[in-house]
């Protein structure tokens, strides 16, 4: 490996920018046809988001990846006349060969956790916008589809592979690597496409995949067709899917305009959210704002809106500042969620948005808040929230604080302005966690008696000893403990291990229920953690580590 | 509403700090309770002419008059601060001595000021019933400025948790007023403040030995780079010097007396001198071995991986830290430390950062043993050939390396049985205790007067003479 390159890997590069736009896209290609709008992948080899490895074989790496994000926000947002999507490659006999194993092997090990979670949660959003949005996906397989290649594949509804005797589906990570398919790909094969296990052993242990009619056999596809037929399947099978989908006929998409943002020194500014950073205090203070006032909702003016409608622009700063803290600022270990303006504003807009969930955009926009905090609870940070006299930790931003590891709220003397937090439907099922339960129902592990003692509750501004007593708050100190209780709370937690935190967080904060999404969160990239810095795959010897050098890989044979 | 100045001595701002005003309301009252229940019994309408510091300044700090106990006025003291403090030892060293808790190391600075706080009502505790049985006047003034003194470094303690801890601070302190010394559901944190005081000889060996285990650990305390504590901690040692000043002549006016009694009326046999009503020697040295081998323990375990981390946090130096000669940081240093092998006691050298317990411990043993020579020299004036001695470190110790070993007081390794049919040798047995009990069924009040077993002081106390009235009952 060259030692030049592995130097630049490691010092401090520039930060990563999560946006982007179509005309600026180096490796996909979006269009349409009628409802169904096709995502070709055509990766440039010299378009890595960092040096010193070449996108070979259509294989990604993160900038490939925030890509395909867009284009799927483009589809959501800007075209709600598409009902199906394909996915498919523009190079020959090769769809896409799955994660750059170059920039793997290059990678700090947060880099590699990092990039997994993003593309992870872009899958899982193909998912949850074929559940909820209506729209539907198909892979079409047209050559070889390796890796991550086919774990994106297994996101779609349906999998299609050209029969051409020579193009296989596989999950090489195992046997080529030394490292397992990370990016859902064993999840998915079990829970999602139930192939049976040991089959899938033989699968995932074999780096040459398998092709054809096995391929449907084993459940790996749903279809093989002969290349002569293959196109024309593809967009009949698409226009299929495209009639399941109740998305809306004739209407109109909103514009997904560029984010005003300014990256400074001291944080990140947008309009409805701010991150402080406080780099000797390892904390990054992130605040949220309610919109102006409680004005009058129509779907007609939140459409006109657009972009700029507060609880889209909100959530698209808010989504922003999470990818752009989680890649740019690991040492910021602490996240403070804070929250202002009126908690009537943000109760009157859950209202509206509650109300006119049959339109695509209510719809669209309640999807992007949902995968957006849902970000948090899978984000390695330790999160408090802090509330105080002028917070607005109400209804659809209550769930900031409901996301965080410990709540905070400052029990003002009576007379003066008072610190509260107001429950709202938002809170009890639209806004699911990655395992599907609302925030509250994980809070109180699904005890239904103790949620209905809160819904009667919905619209009530709490105080902080109401909120304290119903759960909603960890500790309310008094105006005179108040900020020598949050300094101390924060510098404590800002001196822990950050591992151990990350451990510890990420096994409190779901509770009860296992779903694919946990399991993949969980278990497969806790897993793929661990073998990322086992030097079986890493060290000097290691199988990731010596890929494509020619050296023989080294393992330690002892199981652990 | 408390008048908080006027009341409560002190030179932390108390009437502007609404924080410290807030716990206080709460809790004044509730020491206050605890000090009628379990300070000093019958006490309470006693005009006793007591010590009381009202400021800092050198003629502040031992203000004399007659007070009611309850009355007294508990301060909170801090020595000055010293703008240009720095955190002196450990990883931190060099950095601004800090003023507010870092919240990295909140808890173990909370269990520190915890476990030092839980000591000074204890003490108060144990002495309870001993004002029954005063030898006289003064003595009896004494032991009440002890008391009082152990309050006030208990409110120094209590400060600190509600000046800096919050909630849990508040909590705390409560639970200090909650504990009861010896109680088996609800017993003080260290083991030898679970220990009876049952009589005057253990009083003056306490606050001997016991007394200066909190010196020492104040010493070290004030090494913090936790700057309120170690202002606060400083503060306590000018008052602590007072306590081991009454143990040490305690015991000497003691040993005086006895040897004056063997003199006069030339005995030397233990019964014969018993039967003269003054202690006899042996039982002197007895108690000796007793108390100074359980203080021993109030040091903790030999090698220590909370002193190591106490010590690199910058949480607790040595004993005079910023005096001693080396970098302070002590990655590389050794301490020698003493363990049992077989029928052997053997020295290893472990990492230094580890044994800070042990090198306290043997600070002390140091000072003590000077204390020891001195009762000495007492015996030796009266030409009685009896030889007072310092029992080994491994001596009837519970806790560090010598703990579960039967070491003798000249330090050899014996069994159990060995050990035990030679205990009553070594430390006081009931019959002891029953005898030396026996000698202060009552106590002497007229002003002047004392005890048969005991000395008088060379002075009274504020250059006051011998007879004056210390106590005044009512």
């Amino acid at each position: 490996m060259d030692v030049a390159v592995t130097h630049e890997a490691k010092t401090k590069p520039a930060p990563v920018d999560y946006q982007t736009e179509p005309s600026r896209y180096k490796h996909w290609k979006l269009s349409f046809d009628g409802a169904v709008a096709t995502l070709t992948i055509d990766v440039a080899e010299d378009g890595g988001i960092r040096p010193g490895y070449k996108l070979k074989l259509n294989s990604y790496d993160l900038g490939v990846d925030i890509e395909l994000h867009d284009a799927l926000q483009r589809i959501r947002f800007e075209h709600p006349e598409i009902r199906s999507v394909i996915f498919t490659s523009a190079k020959n006999r090769i769809f896409c060969s799955g994660a750059n194993i170059y920039m793997l092997g290059l990678s700090s090990h947060a880099w590699k956790v990092n990039f997994c979670k993003f593309t992870n949660e872009t899958r899982i959003g193909i998912e949850d916008a074929s559940r909820n949005s209506g729209l539907k996906f198909l892979a079409s397989c047209n050559g070889t589809t390796a890796g991550g290649g086919y774990e994106l594949a297994l996101a779609c509804d349906e999998i299609i592979l050209v029969d051409d005797r020579s193009s296989a589906v596989s999950l090489p990570e195992l046997p080529l690597l030394g490292v397992l398919p990370g990016t859902g790909g064993l999840t998915r094969l079990t829970d999602k496409r139930k192939v049976r296990k040991d089959l899938a052993d033989m699968f995932c242990t074999n780096q040459d995949g398998v092709r054809g009619q096995r391929a449907k056999d084993w459940g790996l596809v749903d279809e093989i067709v002969k290349p002569q037929q293959f196109a024309e399947h593809v967009k009949q099978r698409a226009g299929k899917l495209a009639e399941l989908s109740d998305r809306p006929l004739g209407a109109k998409g909103v514009s997904l305009t560029p984010l005003e943002k300014v990256a400074d020194e001291a944080g990140l500014h947008y309009q409805y959210a701010d991150v402080q950073f406080n780099r000797s205090g390892r904390t990054a203070t992130i605040t949220v704002r309610a919109p102006e006032s409680p004005s009058e909702q129509t779907v007609e003016r939140a459409l006109a809106a657009g972009a700029n409608w507060w609880p889209l622009q909100m959530v698209r700063e808010l989504d922003d500042a999470i990818l752009s803290l989680r890649t740019n600022e690991l040492e910021l270990g602490l996240w403070v969620m804070k929250t202002a303006g009126n908690p009537d504003a943000v109760l009157a807009m859950d209202k509206f948005l509650l109300s006119h969930l049959d339109h695509w955009f209510v719809r669209e926009v309640l999807g992007m808040m949902r995968r957006t905090f849902a970000r948090l609870e899978v984000t390695s940070r330790s999160i408090y929230a802090i509330a105080e006299p002028g917070s607005c930790f109400s209804g659809t931003l209550l769930e900031l604080a409901l996301a965080a590891d410990r709540v905070y709220m400052r029990d003002t003397e009576e007379g003066d302005s008072v610190a509260t937090m107001t429950l709202s439907e938002m809170n009890f099922g639209p806004l699911p966690m990655v395992n599907h339960l609302s925030r509250l129902a994980a809070r109180f592990y699904a005890d239904a008696a103790q949620i209905e003692r809160l819904r009667p509750q919905v619209g009530k501004k709490l105080s902080p000893r109401e909120a304290l007593e119903a759960g909603l708050v960890t500790a309310a100190p008094d105006d005179l403990d108040w900020e020598d209780e949050i300094r101390q709370a924060m510098e404590s937690r800002a001196a822990q291990s950050p591992d151990a935190l990350t451990g510890l967080e990420a096994n409190l904060r779901f509770g009860l229920r296992e779903t694919p999404e946990t399991r993949i969160f969980g278990r497969l990239s806790a897993w793929q953690n661990w073998i990322f810095i086992r030097p079986n795959a890493v060290g000097p010897s290691g199988a990731l580590k010596v890929y494509g050098t020619g050296a023989p890989v080294k393992f330690d044979w002892e199981k652990v | 509403m408390i008048n908080y100045t006027e009341k409560i001595p002190n030179n932390v701002d108390l009437g502007r700090d609404r924080v410290l005003q807030r716990a206080l309301e709460h809790w004044q009252p509730a020491f206050l309770g605890w000090w009628y229940d379990m300070g000093p019994t019958e006490s309470r309408n006693y005009d006793v002419y007591l010590r009381t510091a009202v400021s800092v300044e050198p003629d502040g700090w031992a203000q004399f008059d007659y007070v009611k106990m309850p009355e007294y006025r508990w301060g909170i003291f801090l020595q000055p601060r010293d703008e240009n403090r720095q955190v002196n030892f450990g990883a931190h060293k060099g950095q601004p001595a800090w003023q507010e808790v870092p919240g990295e190391y909140r808890s173990t600075l909370r269990r520190i000021i915890v476990t030092q706080g839980d000591t000074e009502p204890a003490s108060v505790e144990q002495q309870k019933m001993l004002g029954l049985s005063c030898p006289s006047l003064y003595d009896l003034r004494n032991i009440f400025q002890v008391n009082v003194e152990e309050g006030r470094h208990l409110w120094a303690m209590v400060y600190l948790l509600h000046r800096h801890f919050g909630r849990d601070g508040r909590e705390e302190a409560e639970a200090l007023l909650a504990r009861r010394s010896g109680d088996t559901d609800n017993p003080r944190i260290l083991g030898a403040f679970n220990e009876p005081t049952p009589d005057w000889l253990a009083f003056y060996m306490f606050t001997f030995f016991t007394d200066r285990d909190g010196k020492f650990q104040l010493c070290a305390l004030a090494e913090s780079g936790f700057d309120p504590l170690a202002r606060t901690c400083r503060f306590m040692l000018t008052e602590e010097a007072h306590h081991m000043f009454v143990g040490e002549t305690g015991v000497s006016r003691i040993i005086q007396r006895t040897c004056e009694v063997m003199r006069e009326n030339n005995v030397e046999d233990p019964s014969d001198v018993r039967a003269l009503g003054v202690i006899d020697l042996p039982t002197i040295q007895k108690y000796l071995n007793f108390h100074y081998s359980v203080t021993l323990d109030l040091y903790g375990s030999d090698v220590s991986s909370n002193a190591a981390n106490y010590f690199t946090s910058g949480l607790k130096g040595r004993f005079r830290e910023t005096k001693l000669d080396d970098d302070h940081v002590l990655t590389d240093a050794c301490y020698p430390v003493s363990e049992v092998v077989g029928d052997k006691i053997v020295t290893k050298n472990v990492p230094a950062l580890t044994a800070l317990n042990e090198r306290l411990r043997d600070d002390y043993i140091d000072e003590i043993s000077d204390g020891v020579g001195r009762w000495q020299r007492v015996i030796d004036q009266t030409g009685i050939p009896f030889r007072l001695t310092l029992p080994h470190k491994g001596f009837h110790r519970a806790i560090g390396n010598f703990a579960g070993h039967f070491v003798s007081p000249n330090g050899e390794v014996l069994t159990e049985e060995a050990w035990k049919s030679r205990e009553s040798e070594w430390l006081p047995s009931e019959k002891d205790y029953k005898f030396v009990q026996s000698l202060m069924s009552g106590r002497v009040t007229e002003p002047g007067k004392f005890a048969n077993w005991i000395a008088p002081p060379l002075r009274g106390i504020n250059n006051k003479p011998l007879d004056f009235e210390y106590v005044r009952f009512d």
